[in-house]
């Protein structure tokens, strides 16, 4: 019988010397050398583009390095493809998910391996994996789809699935972005106890200082493809880290609060919907957003955040109980968008808020294409479209090739901006939005929480909905968390406090 | 002898025809569950079909032999799937449009090659009898159960096994739920598209052998009733699960007999109507299983019409 499992061996220690990558005239990575030792936890910083992507992409052989070598417990190692690195030992758990929804968690381990058999003789599977699992610090149930797991559920997996596989040398892509503050401790603990124990080397991609500080013995920092800065974690402070990381620009100072919050502009009674699987409900009791208030829901994703958002956009029916916008029911046709003054950022905007094919121009008139003044237009007018997308391109610094190019050619961050740009022009009563700040860089972020703080002073009543916890905290003036499709938790912002939230976030009240 | 049973004639006339209409559906969904199961769609399973019925027909004909027939009919239809796999490995190649062309081209193909076998005699497929113990006409005739309805029981069972305990099955379920994931673990999505369609179209080649070679059990250009874009419907009825494709094909088989049974058993008055019955099921079905909020449960993640 060949053991499904090789016992655990020793961790190894990895190096990249004089790494560069270049494509084309562009210069991704630049003469990086990191050694990250045995057994230890080393965390890798950098803004969006900086190159930590690039760099671990050339570790694991996805991409071949222009020039430099790469070193395997001192050895000198190949890696012309992602197989011979997983052959020297090295694995990677990616930012996004890469079990399969469908198959069993045992499924999942199983058909990972390379040695996996023709014919699987499940008892023997089952018994093997038993027998891995009682060996490692934690465990997720085997036999249910991995669909039906919680997401700090699926991340121990691909932890777990990289450890099933033999792999001595982690890379980690920003692993607790999709978990409660508590599941991330849980998940990073262990991983640092495995470190500890001599038994794996880690190299984790974050933006996150805490857990940078709490769990990583070494850091590095890149910043436009060069490596800036090495250093102990005990020897440096965030802001030590933050200065590293950005240079000398300079961040905008975050938007003064003023005013104070109005009558309610949104309110919901009795909302039930269901959500994509049917099986699920949301349900909201009540809540009421105010002008001139920004109200921030936190909350794990897939805890009815999502349906909430196409309740209010008007992509999901409403099963029940109403909503009401400045006190008259609300249909969210475009219409009553328009004279409400109601504008959104979804989530998935290209999806969710564009027509991806159409061009940058025609998209950001989607709201004013037919209007003319305050009356209809029959014809359009190219000239004034043209106006109009040009000056908020400049305004909100979206990058295009064109106004011409389709909106899907676009990146995330700049879709982003463009359907922000869009929407926060004009008079606007109610803001809803969703994850605004997801995937952009250290400038953009300060930039879009500025605008947003500018429309609620403005007087408008901004709903916030977002995976991000510290941008709740920053921009919110109450704060809701939602788990299971439910309200959990409600309190004004200066009563919250983070450890409260985050066990609602993970479904225990308190 | 020939006795009066009344109106159990029915409920035996609609077994007999679940028995015998059934396999086409059977063999083309299961062949549509393996593609789709892999991510792809193949619409052009009603060609291969036809194609299979011309050429297990003519091969058999020539050999005397049936099974030299249904051999022909799989490879040949194991062909189509090829062209279809490999057409839609090019980028930017659209899998529905490109089966709707194979099945256009299938018909066409096989109307063309098939005219010389119209008139001839071809032998039949064997049939078991499994109505010995009763002295009732209508009983042996309701389980005279051909060989290959037993082979697509086989088939449907070895299917559900190999997407459970194989690791072949375990691929084409990984490459069909998340081609990212696929990519990670070093396999080539493409590759095993390729090969699920072609096995794919083998199936559906084997059920149009059973329409020419059993039942009707004749060559001829109206051989097809559809059977082979009702299956695409079939496997969404069945979840992409090859057990239920088994009951669903019984199911439509079933019910394409109500009309003849009810003729049978002297309801004459409007019993065309009843041999819409099959698609009057389909489109009742689809839109009771439908929903303009909720995902279809079991589908597989990559599947062009369910994305």
């Amino acid at each position: 019988m060949s053991l499904p499992v090789k016992p655990l061996e020793q961790a190894i220690e990895v190096e990249t010397l004089h790494m560069t990558m270049r494509f084309g005239a562009f210069t991704a990575l630049d003469d990086v050398s990191i050694r990250i030792t045995p057994g230890s936890f080393h965390a890798l910083l950098g803004e969006n583009g900086a190159g930590k992507s690039t760099l671990v992409k050339c570790m694991m052989g996805f991409y071949r390095a222009t020039s430099g070598e790469m070193l395997v417990d001192r050895r000198e190692a190949l890696v012309p493809d992602p197989r011979a690195a997983h052959a020297l030992g090295l694995g990677m758990v990616y930012q996004h998910f890469t079990l399969v929804p469908s198959l069993t968690a045992a499924e999942n381990l199983v058909v990972s391996r390379d040695d996996a058999p023709r014919v699987i003789d499940w008892r023997r599977e089952r018994a093997a994996l038993a027998e891995f699992m009682a060996r490692m610090p934690f465990s997720v149930p085997l036999d249910q789809p991995v669909r039906a797991l919680s997401a700090g559920e699926k991340q121990k997996l691909e932890i777990l699935k990289q450890l099933y596989l033999g792999r001595r040398f982690l890379i980690l892509d920003e692993p607790t972005s999709v978990l409660t503050p508590d599941e991330a401790d849980e998940v990073l603990g262990h991983v640092k106890a495995l470190c500890e124990a001599g038994e794996i080397t880690v190299m984790m991609i974050t933006h996150k200082f805490r857990e940078v500080t709490a769990y990583a013995d070494a850091v590095s920092v890149l910043r436009w493809g060069k490596l800036v800065g090495s250093a102990l974690v005990s020897d440096l402070s965030h802001a030590d880290m933050a200065r590293i990381m950005m240079g000398e620009a300079e961040l905008p100072d975050p938007a003064p609060r003023t005013g104070m919050p109005g009558d309610a502009v949104l309110s919901l009674k009795g909302a039930r919907a269901s959500d994509r699987s049917g099986l699920k409900q949301i349900v909201i009791d009540a809540l009421e957003v105010r002008a001139g208030e920004v109200v921030g829901v936190a909350g794990i994703s897939g805890n009815g955040q999502m349906e909430l958002m196409e309740v209010l956009t008007g992509q999901r029916p409403l099963g029940a109980g109403s909503i009401e916008v400045k006190g008259a029911p609300y249909g969210a046709s475009r219409e009553e968008a328009r004279v409400k003054c109601v504008r959104y950022l979804p989530e998935e905007p290209l999806h969710n808020a564009c027509a991806p094919r159409m061009s940058v121009t025609e998209n950001i008139n989607f709201r004013s294409f037919d209007l003319n003044g305050s009356g209809r237009r029959f014809w359009l007018s190219g000239r004034e479209m043209r106006t109009r997308a040009a000056e908020l391109v400049a305004g909100f610094k979206v990058r295009a090739a064109s106004l011409d190019a389709p909106m899907a050619s676009l990146s995330g961050g700049n879709v982003q901006r463009a359907v922000l740009a869009r929407e926060l022009t004009g008079e606007v009563d109610l803001l809803v939005i969703s994850n605004p700040c997801f995937g952009l860089d250290f400038t953009a972020v300060a930039e879009i929480r500025a605008r947003i703080m500018a429309a609620r002073n403005g007087g408008a009543a901004v709903l916030l909905m977002s995976e991000d916890l510290d941008e709740i905290m920053e921009l919110a003036d109450r704060v809701l968390v939602m788990s299971e499709g439910r309200i959990a938790y409600e309190k004004p912002i200066a009563d919250a406090q983070i450890a409260e939230i985050g066990h609602h976030m993970g479904g225990y009240s308190a | 002898m020939d006795s009066d049973i009344g109106l159990w004639a029915i409920p035996l006339a609609i077994l007999g025809g679940a028995i015998r209409v059934s396999p086409p559906f059977l063999f083309v969904s299961l062949g549509e569950v393996l593609t789709e199961r892999s991510g792809r769609i193949n619409l052009g399973l009603e060609g291969t079909l036809v194609f299979g019925a011309m050429s297990g027909y003519a091969l058999a004909y020539q050999t005397g032999s049936p099974w030299v027939g249904v051999l022909a009919a799989a490879v040949a239809g194991s062909l189509f799937g090829l062209v279809h796999g490999l057409l839609c490995s090019l980028p930017r190649v659209n899998d529905i449009a490109i089966g709707i062309a194979m099945m256009l081209l299938g018909m066409g193909l096989a109307f063309f090659f098939g005219k010389p076998y119209i008139q001839p005699v071809a032998p039949d497929l064997p049939a078991i009898s499994f109505g010995w113990w009763s002295e009732l006409q209508q009983v042996q005739a309701a389980l005279r159960v051909n060989v290959l309805f037993l082979i697509g029981i086989a088939a449907a069972i070895g299917l559900w096994w190999m997407f459970r305990a194989t690791r072949l099955g375990l691929i084409i379920r990984v490459v069909g739920d998340s081609s990212d994931a696929a990519c990670a673990m070093g396999i080539r999505p493409s590759v095993v598209h390729t090969f699920a369609t072609a096995a794919g179209g083998a199936f559906a080649g084997v059920g149009g052998a059973y329409l020419s070679l059993f039942y009707p059990g004749s060559w001829n250009e109206g051989i097809s009733s559809g059977q082979g874009l009702m299956a695409v419907a079939l496997v969404i009825f069945a979840r992409w699960n090859p057990i239920a494709c088994l009951w669903a094909a019984l199911i439509f088989g079933g019910a394409g007999a109500l009309g003849p049974a009810l003729q049978s058993a002297g309801i004459s008055q409007g019993y065309y109507l009843f041999y819409a019955a099959p698609y009057v099921l389909t489109l009742g079905v689809l839109i009771a299983t439908s929903s303009p909020t909720r995902a279809v449960t079991g589908a597989p993640g990559e599947l062009s019409i369910t994305k």
